[in-house]
């Protein structure tokens, strides 16, 4: 039996459940509203180290917070890098509000800047000092900082490959623990004496799966050249010193046999080393702290190389600034940026992730000093900078860098010879930047 | 003969249960040897000799994890976003699902088959316009941008349009008889015999958007809007330094064990849902 | 409005009355509100932005007809993306199905246990698929993944699965049969408890052997199921990305790149709209062919029943 209810519940039953919904949706799409004595910035950041990141950055915005009342940060951990980058240009080519700051790979540059997604820093930093201030930057890692004249970003969390290698072994290998290798003729015989028969040890481990074209590119620094120029729309992928350093990679695990066969994986190399089955690993200078917390024997930390000796690419995120922002925010946001890239927080930074300091003066404050007493190896990576050249970096990188990437994975399979497969690579990155001016 | 039989038949079962138990052993082992290594410390390197629970097993891993990620917010996010979407699918399907079982219109067959193309063309085959048309809405990194595509459900109309129409029309008449609108009709005849069907439902849809990762990577930025799968991945791309297999699969821990727990306790109500909802 | 008797009422419903005339559709705009925004206007915009070139080079969209398609089949990247993806599709479907149906045949029986094996087998539908894939992929660990320590128990030396082009599509295939194996099961046991005893017991006084049952009898009795399963897992197939993006991104050199994972990466890495839309189609006029061509059958076999 159905009993009569009004009829006005059943009348507003549907227009209330609309309105509920518009209602939610109004409010979850609102944003934000800056009082008017006050600037709120927001600011995207990405994680690639497991740590406690978000409770770092936190505490770095409430310091500046406090140093400049009227200025809020709102910061938003916005992935990885490529997420973040991904977040950034699509909310831009969709025509919406970008974040004011953001950490973004210092590779990221030339997309950014095709995006039309960011400013050049150059007005900020001449107030700020002009080449004084950028003095204080290692050259190496504002080397992607710069493009058309511009400065567009300062460096923030950055790193290189590095070599760790097992004192121990060396030891018992009949070599000097004090002398890890200078060049890829010494890495070689050096790894000989050090892979064991039997195959429970092997001298060397470079992986080459993710970002293959990185530890790749430690080859070609090494060899005295790079990848690419100083055109953002060409590479030389097929020059034969980039070909020879190709050959280097393959031939150690194909005619020396000091690595094992096949692409092997940037994760499990650090545990590779800690279990004693490989006795160098190429790595991440971050990857330090980790190293040290699980190896049962002395770690030496050294530099990677190419033929003529020590090189390496540098890697890691930068600090960009937006474009589209309003003029006080922008002020705001130089304030920030000049935080984050100051002395003391890339020291505190470094020291808690494991990043290198974008900053020389960061190594002489006495918190760091402190550190490397502790962790002595933590002071071989910054002294390697002097080594270091700039990072793949161009005109639709993620492809670009793919492309190389392919090339080395091929080569390193077996599936094609180092100089068939960069020629492909060359032609396919040269079809892709023609569209590109420089 | 008849002596032998029943030997062979029994050390032939035998032989089949034992194959099947390795097997379903086999199929176990992956998630224990994940909660294993969740307790492992990390400061001892997983090696073939050290496997499962080192040394000194702890639940180090899990304070950690939770320090690292906001693995609490996700789990708000994800309920949210699947309660959200459950709750408007129900309404949108019923109402929909009661047009097309009891009342007779022009173009209603070629309505329920425009609707039916959303079985046909998948969500995720969408995710360039629908990303763009979020954007357009200015819905980015919202827990509503998660939800929205998903709030009408062809399987849900289908379904609510094949239970509806299985009731009998005396009862429909007899509430009109009484003066029921169709409202009234709709909540007091025919919804209460769907309820099994809403229910198979609702397990269907909140298992399918618990897990739903792509669309949420898409639309999602910030923590705020995060659900867990999409929290998962962010939390195992932390591998700058190498992998961190104890850390890692504390986290992943944390996001499965308790829907683990919950399909252990009612398991036999998930299996019959999903066999209920399929079979439709 | 109160009628005297069920003629009325049924009387008043036939006589037209804007409000009662108009109702079903109205009752149908929520639903189609949403369909009509995230899946009809979509599927026909993606088609039209597919005829445009739109992507870092060009941020301004150009006609280019079917340009983007063009390039996509040209592309031996795509080709093997597309290859990936049947080849992905062919393996796993059968294997899953086929598994799935054996372990029922084998469950469907009484016994105390089966809860047990019932668990065993279905948890991993209920899980994400991104934390199934992160477990795997600490599984395939050369040297210590248990898979790896698995195999040297026979004697096969450990091997570096997602590292190896011709190895780590066929490992994402193992996880993809792992996880969804247990869910077709439970369907056929599902159908297997319905089928009558009585053919069965007839066919074993026959002196049927079991493989005979099976195939002449178990089978076809099941077609219907398999049909349904089999459906679900070729869709599930063309869907797969979870576990691309977890544990290859793609690689080695495009081994385990698949439809859905390219048009994500298409978009979101490489920013190529045009690209994308076209990747996009392609995708969707695959799974329609699919589905059309599944439910045509499904017809048919109704029609015959």
């Amino acid at each position: 039996m159905v009993t009569r209810s009004p009829r006005w519940r059943s009348r507003l039953l549907l227009p209330a459940l609309l309105s509920g919904i518009l209602l939610a949706v109004g409010a979850c799409g609102a944003g934000a509203t800056a009082t008017p004595s006050s600037v709120t910035l927001s600011f995207y950041y990405p994680v690639a180290v497991p740590g406690p990141i978000t409770q770092l950055i936190d505490g770095y915005i409430a310091k500046f917070e406090q140093q400049n009342p009227g200025i809020k940060v709102t910061p938003v951990l916005s992935g990885g890098y490529p997420d973040t980058l991904t977040k950034i240009e699509t909310t831009i080519k969709g025509g919406g509000t970008p974040p004011d700051v953001a950490v973004l790979l210092s590779t990221d540059l030339y997309s950014l800047v095709d995006s039309n997604a960011i400013q050049p820093l150059d007005s900020d930093i001449a107030a700020a000092g002009g080449n004084t201030f950028l003095s204080d930057f290692y050259p190496a890692f504002l080397a992607n900082s710069r493009y058309q004249d511009h400065v567009w970003s300062l460096p923030f969390q950055r790193s290189t490959p590095v070599l760790f290698y097992n004192k121990d072994m060396f030891t018992a290998a009949g070599l000097d623990p004090n002398s890890p290798p200078t060049t890829y003729q010494q890495l070689v015989s050096d790894a000989q004496k050090l892979t064991k028969p039997d195959g429970s040890t092997w001298g060397i481990e470079i992986s080459s799966d993710g970002i293959p074209y990185w530890l790749f590119q430690s080859f070609v620094i090494g060899g005295g050249s790079n990848v690419i120029g100083t055109a953002a729309n060409q590479v030389t992928f097929d020059s034969p010193t980039v070909v020879k350093a190709l050959q280097d990679f393959v031939d150690l695990s194909a005619t020396d046999k000091v690595m094992p066969t096949g692409i092997l994986q940037w994760a499990n190399m650090p545990n590779d080393f800690v279990n004693g089955k490989a006795a160098m690993i190429w790595h991440s200078s971050g990857s330090l702290a980790n190293i040290l917390k699980q190896a049962k024997f002395n770690v030496g930390v050294s530099y990677t190389v190419g033929e003529q000796g020590y090189g390496a690419p540098t890697g890691g995120g930068n600090l960009y600034m937006l474009k589209g922002i309003p003029a006080d925010h922008q002020a705001a946001a130089w304030k920030f940026i000049q935080f984050m890239s100051s002395t003391d927080i890339q020291a505190d930074w470094s020291i808690n992730t494991g990043y290198i300091a974008a900053r020389p003066s960061a190594y002489a404050t006495q918190a760091m000093k402190d550190y490397i007493a502790k962790t002595p190896q933590a002071a071989v990576a910054p002294a390697g900078l002097q080594y270091a050249k700039a990072e793949l970096g161009t005109h639709d990188n993620a492809q670009i860098q793919k492309a190389l990437g392919d090339a080395v994975q091929a080569a390193i399979t077996g599936k094609s010879t180092p100089s068939t497969a960069l020629a492909a690579a060359q032609q396919q990155a040269t079809q892709i930047l023609s569209a590109f001016k420089n | 003969m008849s002596r032998r039989r029943p030997t062979r038949r029994a050390v032939r079962n035998g032989l089949v249960m034992a194959v099947l138990a390795v097997v379903a052993i086999g199929w176990a082992v992956p998630m224990i040897w994940a909660l294993a290594v969740s307790l492992h410390p990390s400061n001892e390197p997983l090696s073939a000799s050290n496997l499962w629970f080192g040394a000194h097993p702890s639940l180090a891993n899990y304070g950690q994890a939770f320090g690292i990620a906001p693995f609490a917010q996700y789990y708000v996010n994800t309920i949210i976003i699947v309660g959200g979407i459950l709750v408007v699918q129900l309404v949108t399907i019923s109402l929909a699902g009661y047009a097309f079982a009891r009342y007779r219109f022009r173009g209603q067959n070629l309505l329920f088959f425009l609707i039916l193309l959303q079985l046909m063309v998948p969500s995720s085959a969408l995710i360039v316009p629908n990303y763009s048309t979020i954007r357009q809405l200015h819905l980015f990194d919202t827990l509503v941008a998660v939800m929205l595509p998903y709030f009408g459900s062809a399987f849900g109309v289908f379904l609510m349009r094949q239970t509806f129409k299985s009731v009998p029309r005396d009862l429909d008449d007899a509430a009109r008889v009484d003066g029921a609108n169709w409202l009234q009709t709709l909540w007091h005849v025919y919804i209460p015999p769907a309820r099994p069907a809403m229910i198979a439902f609702a397990l269907s849809s909140i298992s399918f958007h618990w897990n739903d990762f792509l669309w949420p990577l898409v639309v999602t930025n910030s923590a705020a809007s995060r659900p867990l799968t999409v929290g998962l991945a962010v939390f195992t791309q932390l591998g700058e330094i190498g992998a961190q297999w104890p850390l890692v699969t504390a986290g992943t821990i944390i996001v499965v064990g308790p829907l683990l727990l919950l399909f252990l306790l009612f398991q036999r109500q998930f299996v019959e849902s999903f066999v209920h909802s399929g079979l439709k | 409005m109160v009628h005297a008797s069920r003629a009325d009422a049924r009387a008043a419903e036939r006589r037209p009355h804007f409000g009662a005339v108009a109702l079903p559709y109205l009752l149908l705009i929520p639903t189609f509100l949403f369909v009509t925004l995230f899946t009809l206007w979509p599927s026909v915009s993606v088609f039209y932005d597919s005829l445009f070139r739109q992507n870092e080079a060009v941020q301004v969209p150009q006609f280019t007809g079917l340009g983007n398609y063009v390039a996509l089949f040209g592309d031996p990247g795509f080709q093997q993306v597309v290859a990936n993806t049947f080849f992905y599709v062919i393996v796993t479907v059968p294997v899953s199905v086929a598994m799935a149906l054996l372990l029922a045949l084998l469950l469907n029986r009484k016994m105390r246990a089966l809860g047990l094996f019932r668990l065993a087998f279905f948890y991993p539908v209920v899980l994400p698929m991104v934390s199934a894939a992160t477990i795997w992929l600490f599984m395939y660990t050369p040297g210590y993944g248990l898979v790896n320590v698995f195999i040297e128990l026979f004697g096969v030396p450990s091997q570096n699965w997602l590292g190896s082009p011709n190895l780590a599509l066929p490992a994402l295939m193992i996880l993809g049969i792992w996880k969804q194996t247990g869910y077709f099961m439970i369907f056929y046991l599902a159908g297997l408890q319905g089928l009558s005893r009585e053919v069965f017991e007839a066919a074993d006084l026959d002196g049927a052997s079991p493989l005979q049952t099976v195939r002449h009898l178990t089978l076809p009795l099941l077609m219907g199921t398999t049909l349904f399963v089999t459906t679900i897992a070729v869709v599930n197939a063309f869907e797969t990305v979870d576990q691309i993006y977890i544990m290859t991104g793609g690689g080695p050199t495009n081994a385990t790149s698949m439809l859905l994972f390219n048009l994500w990466q298409t978009l979101f890495s490489f920013f190529d709209t045009g690209r994308a839309s076209a990747i996009s189609v392609i995708l969707i006029a695959v799974l329609l062919v699919f589905t059309v061509t599944n439910f045509l059958a499904l017809e048919r076999r109704a029609t015959y029943e």
